[in-house]
């Protein structure tokens, strides 16, 4: 069986070895430290570390006049509170003064499972994606997100970074380099493109195997900095293949799927077709049984496939 | 106590009269903006800026100045003001102030405008950031000090409680924050729509070190501004009762002036008014 890791937990230990590098990195909490990760920076670096308890709006507002003096905060809770919850302090303390902060959510999509609807976030990207100045960054699995941990401090300007709860497996081969809004080929093929990010990448793949013993190609794109859009191999991969389908563990509004569709309906109007949560809520169950439940599986990718394949050339 | 001299007095209060005209005048030109909490705040920012703060006009982003987070940011026609005379920006930038292009946005752009040390504007936020820039200075180590100045309106806001809980927890003696009491915000007397009192007792309920003064009183804001830096321990607010549209008699303690420019009639009048 392949490695597993939460993204969260590769998280918590990329920012303890990023504050091992720099003492301007600094940490923000509201009282979920121990799921966020972040308590592994805490134990560390208790100076730098700032638990505001269970007050997002503040916490974002804090991170905000930490990084207007020069430091580099992470601010850490669940997509919904981070996202939801602070939106106006985000978009006006941090997006419009365009400061140095990382938010950080750990828990978002159906995969948080049990806690149910109030803690999926499935809006965040959409609300993140709007914000001028926001830079939007979603990891496939525990090693790439390390490597955006390194690359969002290394850059000077607002990000959003979402991860998840669960263990996921390990897709992306480690040599893979990680550039901030480069999407990453990871598959060639010239009948259909699969656009994914986050823990939909490894379902993607999945997918194209699937697709392959019927006889079709799929290209794959990891798209894991969602804004800015990596245009160019959209459009490339687009125009070759003639057919896309996006999948992402969001809605189907607002976050990838949306972000690709109003490109290619600009510049290549080839079919999209958009696997993701269909505009509802959530609900309480296991990540594998939700899943399934919002059509998150490489059963809906592949039928989704078939469809855009079907439908090329007509649209 | 009296912290100022005869001349300090005289030098402040003629600054205080000029800036009060800058103020009428840029809201007049621009046909927008908020004159009534610019004009009970201006003796406050007056104050901070001429006595107070040590900042550098010509070094505007050195790490070391102190800070003053403006949290009612609508009420920046004072801020600006008080910023084109002490040399940040030319004074001819005022004329531009609302208007397209301008450095001198409708609320307060720290990306702008030279010498404004957060953007504001949605209420409620500026405690916060002061919150991270005191932290700030304390894991610099440096001395310097934070400032922010609050609506009486504005700390309707839950987020303000939030961060004065932080303010407090994190014992943030290099923080200063100002209210402008002026009892007055958009839809009427602060005491009718949703009173804050006992307000002192409030912030002291939150940890906070309180002292209560007349804001437009130089002596005693200096007064209360050097209490609240030889306080250990705990952050200070500084409840200072205003008059909202101070200088203008016919502005002062008049909700219609929160957010109205003067016509050209008015303005003359007002001018008049301070001279
Ligand atoms: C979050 C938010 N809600 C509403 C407004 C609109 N608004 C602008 S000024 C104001 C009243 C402010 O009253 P106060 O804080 O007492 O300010 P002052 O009297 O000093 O002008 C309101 C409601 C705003 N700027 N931000
Ligand atoms: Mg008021």
């Amino acid at each position: 069986m392949q490695e597993q890791k939460a993204t969260r937990e590769a998280y918590g230990q990329a920012l303890l070895e990023l504050g091992r590098r720099r003492n301007d990195v600094v940490v923000l909490d509201a009282d979920l430290s121990k799921s966020t990760r972040t308590s592994l920076f805490a134990a560390e670096f208790p100076l730098r570390f700032f638990n505001l308890g269970i007050a997002e709006a503040d916490m974002m507002g804090t991170a905000a006049g930490l990084a207007a003096s020069g430091y580099i905060p992470f601010a850490s809770t669940f997509g919904v509170f981070a996202t939801g919850r602070a939106y106006d302090q985000i978009r006006n303390s941090i997006a419009y003064p365009r400061l140095n902060v990382k938010i950080v959510a750990t828990h978002t999509g159906v995969t948080v499972g049990e806690d149910g609807a109030s803690h999926q976030a499935l809006e965040d990207i959409a609300l993140m994606r709007v914000l001028p100045n926001m830079t939007v960054v979603v990891p496939a699995d525990a090693h790439q997100t390390a490597q955006a941990v390194a690359a969002v401090a290394a850059y000077d300007g607002p990000v959003y970074l979402r991860l998840g709860r669960p263990k996921v497996p390990a897709v992306i081969p480690p040599e893979q380099p990680f550039h901030l809004g480069k999407g990453q080929l990871l598959r060639p093929g010239r009948d259909l493109t699969l656009v994914a990010t986050g823990i939909m990448v490894g379902v993607a793949l999945e997918t194209a195997a699937l697709l392959q013993a019927e006889g079709l190609e799929a290209a794959v794109l990891n798209i894991h900095t969602i804004k800015p859009l990596d245009g160019e191999l959209l459009l490339e991969q687009a125009a070759r293949t003639g057919a896309v389908v996006t999948a992402e563990e969001h809605s189907i509004y607002g976050g990838l799927g949306g972000a690709v569709a109003e490109l290619l309906g600009e510049n290549c109007p080839v079919p999209v077709l958009r696997v993701g949560v269909r505009d509802t809520f959530g609900q309480s169950g296991t990540p594998e049984e939700l899943m399934q439940k919002y059509g998150l599986t490489a059963q809906d990718l592949l039928a989704s496939a078939r469809r855009a394949v079907e439908r090329k050339g007509k649209a | 106590m009296n912290l100022l001299s005869q001349t300090d007095l005289e030098l402040l209060s003629s600054k205080a009269v000029s800036l009060r005209r800058d103020i009428l005048r840029m809201v007049y030109n621009a046909a927008s903006g908020h004159p009534g909490g610019a004009l009970s705040v201006i003796d406050i920012l007056v104050l901070l800026y001429y006595k107070v703060m040590r900042v550098d006009p010509l070094n505007h982003a050195d790490r070391e100045r102190d800070r003053l987070v403006f949290s009612k940011g609508h009420a920046c026609p004072a801020l600006y003001a008080v910023l084109a005379d002490r040399g940040f920006f030319p004074s001819a930038y005022l004329e531009q102030f609302r208007k397209i292009d301008s450095p001198l946005q409708g609320h307060p752009d720290m990306r702008k405008t030279p010498g404004v040390d957060f953007s504001t504007g949605s209420l409620g936020q500026g405690l916060s950031a002061a919150n991270g820039m005191a932290l700030a200075a304390r894991l610099d180590g440096s001395p310097r000090r934070i400032y922010a100045v609050l609506g009486d309106g504005e700390i309707q806001e839950g987020q303000v409680w939030e961060a004065a809980m932080t303010s407090a927890h994190y014992r943030l003696d290099n923080l200063t924050a100002f209210l402008d009491y002026n009892g007055l915000q958009i839809d009427g007397w602060v005491r009718e729509i949703k009173t804050l009192e006992p307000l002192a007792a409030k912030w002291r309920a939150f940890g906070w070190h309180v002292l209560e003064c007349d804001g437009h009183d130089f002596s005693a804001l200096l007064e209360a501004v050097y209490r609240a830096r030889a306080n250990r321990g705990a952050p200070t607010m500084i409840i200072a009762r205003t008059i909202k549209g101070k200088g203008v008699p016919f502005m002062e303690n008049r909700v219609e002036w929160h957010g109205t420019a003067p016509n050209r009639e008015e303005l003359a009048r007002a001018l008049a008014a301070l001279e």
